[in-house]
This record gives structure tokens, sequence and C-alpha cells, in this order.
């Protein structure tokens, strides 16, 4: 009864999928998100991107609800995520995906294994059936050749490429994409790129992507937010976040190493520390 | 002296509260919504990574402490004249304390650390993260099986010990240092109380194997998501783990020899 009520909320209309309002979220006593406000149209690839260290992988977590903001709501299809139960939360995961930064595939399964593993524990599908969709979703991110290697035997290309498989597995509505492309050679971040956006188009997906490769991520986002020091700093399409003349965009854009985020960790003067 | 107060209050409240975290995580590996049809081919899984791959450490160390049991019994009951109570000496040393104890140890050792050190690769690599956000419960599939495999595990691994240390020992008296059979054997039987005995030994095992594999699994699960944090976690659960057992022998044997 819950989850048909729950997935039906899912299929219900509206113009954004994630809406973020007044997140605060702290670690220990050093705020992470102040205020933040932030939406996810429905069906496009919304890129989140900002300095190392200013929190985009919590964003992911506490939109996931793996971790509880102090303050702010975050709802999914109008439901606000730190107020859920588990069985509740559990059931909105179900129809999200994510793709985390170190894969975190299962290293004592098979790549075969490792994406039919939600489809066993949330589905009661024939074993035949099973293994047709495991290769349905290996073939789109063109791995099927690989189904019965370790993850350990896997490039980190391709051990991204099946953790997206697994990801795809229940077919959900909103996918999450951690720093996809951190660490990857320029052809595995061509074919990850391609792939977040062939199947955000195809499988009429929402995607979150978290990135700082700026390039990469706004050649294919449609919307784009920068966050720094807790706050959105710059949003808007790519074309407008290129153009946008604010020095701390800019600086992010184009790899300033000194500006408005300063090169120097903040110290006392120089000359009497050297005297 | 403030600074010295702050320091002790800082580390009680801590203490405090990572008891209080554990306590909370037994409970909600204790408590659950049993789905026995999908849980027990994990249990089965974990017995056999838990249990049998901790059986062979098990036999030799038994095999050895036994035989070394004997001899040391041997050597001063025949000052006495009285080797002919080997039998008593070695059964009693093992089933009270031998047995629970240096499986104990070892099961730390061998299957706690093990474990510690997989739950924590789960976290750092972010396995159980992406099980969490697969709507997949890393407690019911990750822990559970596994604490109730150790639970289940460490009894029977005890009880192997006792009979392999009274066999390696019963060699050792009787085939080596010419105890006659009859008199080991006889006087053995003699001497063990069932309940007394047995009873206290098993539930000596139990105890222990609650006490190591609760701290084992949460010090993966509670660790911190670095290459220096499973290390820590590690060697944790082995020293903890390994102290209070002996800890908790004290305690249950004054209750055992007492009015229990």
């Amino acid at each position: 009864m819950l989850a048909n009520n729950l997935s039906e909320e899912f299929l219900t209309v509206t113009e954004s999928l994630v809406r973020i309002r007044n997140l605060t979220f702290y670690r220990g006593n050093r705020p992470i998100y102040d205020n933040l406000d932030l939406e996810v149209q429905r069906g496009k690839i919304t890129a989140v991107m900002g300095p190392s260290g200013t929190g985009k992988t919590t964003l992911l977590r506490l939109i996931g609800g793996q971790l509880r903001p102090h303050q702010g709501q975050i709802e999914i299809n109008g439901r606000n995520v730190p107020t859920l139960k588990q069985a509740e939360l559990y059931e909105i995961r179900r129809n999200i995906g994510m793709l985390f930064q170190n894969s975190g595939l299962f290293t004592n399964l098979t790549v075969f294994e490792n994406v039919a593993f939600p489809l066993r524990e949330h589905t009661r599908l024939p074993e035949a059936m099973i293994r047709d969709l495991v290769l349905m979703k290996l073939q789109a991110v063109g791995l099927r050749g690989a189904r019965e290697l370790m993850p350990s035997e896997l490039s980190g290309g391709m051990a991204r490429r099946v953790a997206l498989a697994r990801a795809i597995a229940l077919d959900p509505q909103l996918i999450m994409y951690d720093e996809p492309l951190t660490g990857q050679d320029p052809i595995a971040k061509g074919v990850i790129l391609q792939l977040i956006k062939r199947l955000n188009d195809a499988l009429g997906l929402t995607s979150i992507l978290v990135s700082h490769d700026v390039a990469e991520a706004l050649s294919i986002a449609d919307y784009v937010y920068i966050v720094s020091d807790g706050k959105v700093i710059g949003e808007g399409t790519p074309d407008e976040i290129r153009h946008n003349t604010t020095s701390a965009i800019q600086q992010f854009i184009q790899g300033l190493p000194d500006g408005t985020v300063p090169f120097h960790y903040p110290a006392k003067n120089y000359a009497e520390d050297l005297l | 002296m403030i600074n010295q107060l702050q320091s002790l209050g800082r580390i009680s409240i801590d203490t405090c509260t990572s008891i209080g975290r554990s306590g909370l995580f037994l409970t909600q590996v204790l408590f659950r919504k049993p789905r026995i049809r999908r849980s027990f081919p994990l249990l089965i899984r974990e017995l056999y990574s838990v249990g049998i791959l901790s059986l062979p450490i098990i036999l030799v160390a038994a095999l050895f402490i036994g035989m070394v049991v004997a001899l040391q019994g041997h050597n001063t009951l025949a000052k006495f004249g009285a080797d002919a109570q080997m039998g008593q000496l070695l059964a009693l040393s093992v089933v009270r304390e031998l047995g629970p104890v240096v499986t104990a140890l070892l099961f730390a050792g061998r299957a706690g650390s093990a474990l510690t050190a997989e739950i924590g690769l789960m976290k750092t690599t972010e396995q159980l993260a992406s099980m969490e956000m697969m709507a997949v419960d890393p407690l019911w599939r990750i822990v559970a099986p596994r604490f109730w495999a150790g639970f289940i595990s460490m009894p029977i691994l005890a009880l192997i010990f006792n009979a392999v240390a009274i066999y390696g020992g019963s060699w050792v008296a009787i085939d080596w240092l010419g105890v006659t059979s009859g008199t080991f054997w006889s006087n053995m039987q003699a001497a063990v109380g069932f309940r007394v005995d047995i009873v206290s030994g098993i539930i000596k095992s139990l105890v222990f194997g609650l006490v190591i594999i609760w701290t084992a699994v949460y010090q993966g699960y509670d660790c911190v998501p670095t290459a220096e944090g499973m290390s820590r976690a590690t060697t944790r659960t082995v020293v903890y783990a390994s102290l209070m057992v002996l800890g908790l022998d004290f305690i249950l044997t004054a209750m055992m020899l007492g009015d229990w």
C-alpha cells in the first residue's frame, strides 16, 4: 500500500523533481551549507560544481537521505526527505540511482552479480528475466562482454560504467553522479559523458551531476549551479555561466590560481613568520 | 589543571557516547524483523567464513595446548605421586578455562579482525553507502548474518577445542608418559560434571562470542573510512575483545564458583 502510494506520488508530474530550501548543514562547528536553495528540473541534467571541499558529495548524501540537515527542506516529488521514516526513505531510494566516486561495486561479486543485486533484492523476477535485464543494462554501458569479470579486473572507467549499469537496473527516475570523471583518461571521460547524456535522454531520467571538470560538465548540463562557501554563488545555463562576470565564477571556470579563492591558506604575515 | 580536567571530561564523554552508540547498534542488529528465507543463505555463507575457516587455527592450537597441559601437569603431579589425576587436571583445565578463553582469544584474532577489516573496507570503498542508496539495509544484509554466524560459531568452536585438547593431552599422558588409560579416563569422567563444568564452559563461550562479534562488527561499521581508520579499528577489535574476554572470564568464574 505504502509502496503504491509512493510510486504514484513519484509519477506525479511537477516541474522540479528535487527542491532544496534553506538547507543548513554543519560538520562539527564548520558550516557546509548555509541556507542553500537549489532546484533540479525534471528530465534535465543539472550540474553542481564548485571547488574541492565545498560539500558537493555531502549535498548528494543529503538528497539521498544518508545525512540529515540541521535545518531546511529537501523535497523529492514534494516529500521532505529528512522527515521520512526508514521504510519511506527506502521506498523513495528505489527510484534513485547513485554513482559513487569509488564506484561502490561489491568486490566479492562479479560484474553480472553486481548489476543483478538490486533486481534480486527488490523484485521477484525469474532468473531468466533477471539475466536478460542485466545483459540489457550492461549492453547499454558497453560491457556485456565483461559480465564474468570481478571488479578488481576492471579499469577505473569500466568500474564506473558497471556502477552506472547497476544504478539504472531498477529504472530510476533520478540519478546522481558523484565526480564521475575524476581520475579518468580522456577516452573514459568521453565515454562516461556520452553515457550520462544518452541515458538521461533515452530513459527520460533526471540527472544531478556533481563535478569540478568544468568543460566536460558544461558540455552536457542543461542547468548549472556553482557552489562555494556553503552558498550558491552562480546559476544558469552553461552559456550564462560562461559569460557570468562574477570574479569567483570566472576564477573557477578559468581555473585561475588566485582570486576570490586565495592561493594561500590564511596565515600570519610572511615576514613575521620568518623572523 | 583546567586543561587536564577538560581532557578527562572529553575522554569520559567520548567513551560514554561510544558505548551508547555501540549499544544502539547492537539493539538494531538484534531486533530486526526476521526475513528467514532471504537471511538463511547469507547466514550459511558467513558460518563458513567465520566458523569453518577458523577451524584450522582452533584445531592446531587445541592439540598443542592439550599436549602442553598434559606435560606440565604430569611434571608437577608426579612429584606428589598423583599422576593418576592427570585426566582430571586436563579435563577441568580445558573445559572450564582454556577451552572457552583460548578459543575466544583465537577467534578474536582470526575471525574478529577479519570481520572488522571486511566491513571497514566495505565502508571505505563506499560499498555500504551504495547498498543503502539501493534501499538495502547494510545492517540486515551485511552485519546481521556475520553477527549471528559468529555468535553460533563460538560455542561450537570451543566444544571442538575441548575435544581436541583432551585428545592431545590423552595422547601425551597415555601413549608417551605411560599413565594408565583406564585411570586417566575414569578419573576424568568422575571429576567432570556436566552442569558445573561443561555447561559453564558453554555459557562462557556464548558470552565471549557475543562480546567478540559485537566488538568486531561495530568497530568495522563505525570505523573512520580511511586506511588508517581501518587499521585502528582492526587493532581495537583484537585489543578490546581480548581484554573484555579476560575480564569477563574472571567475573563469570567468580559467579560460577560461588552461589551459581
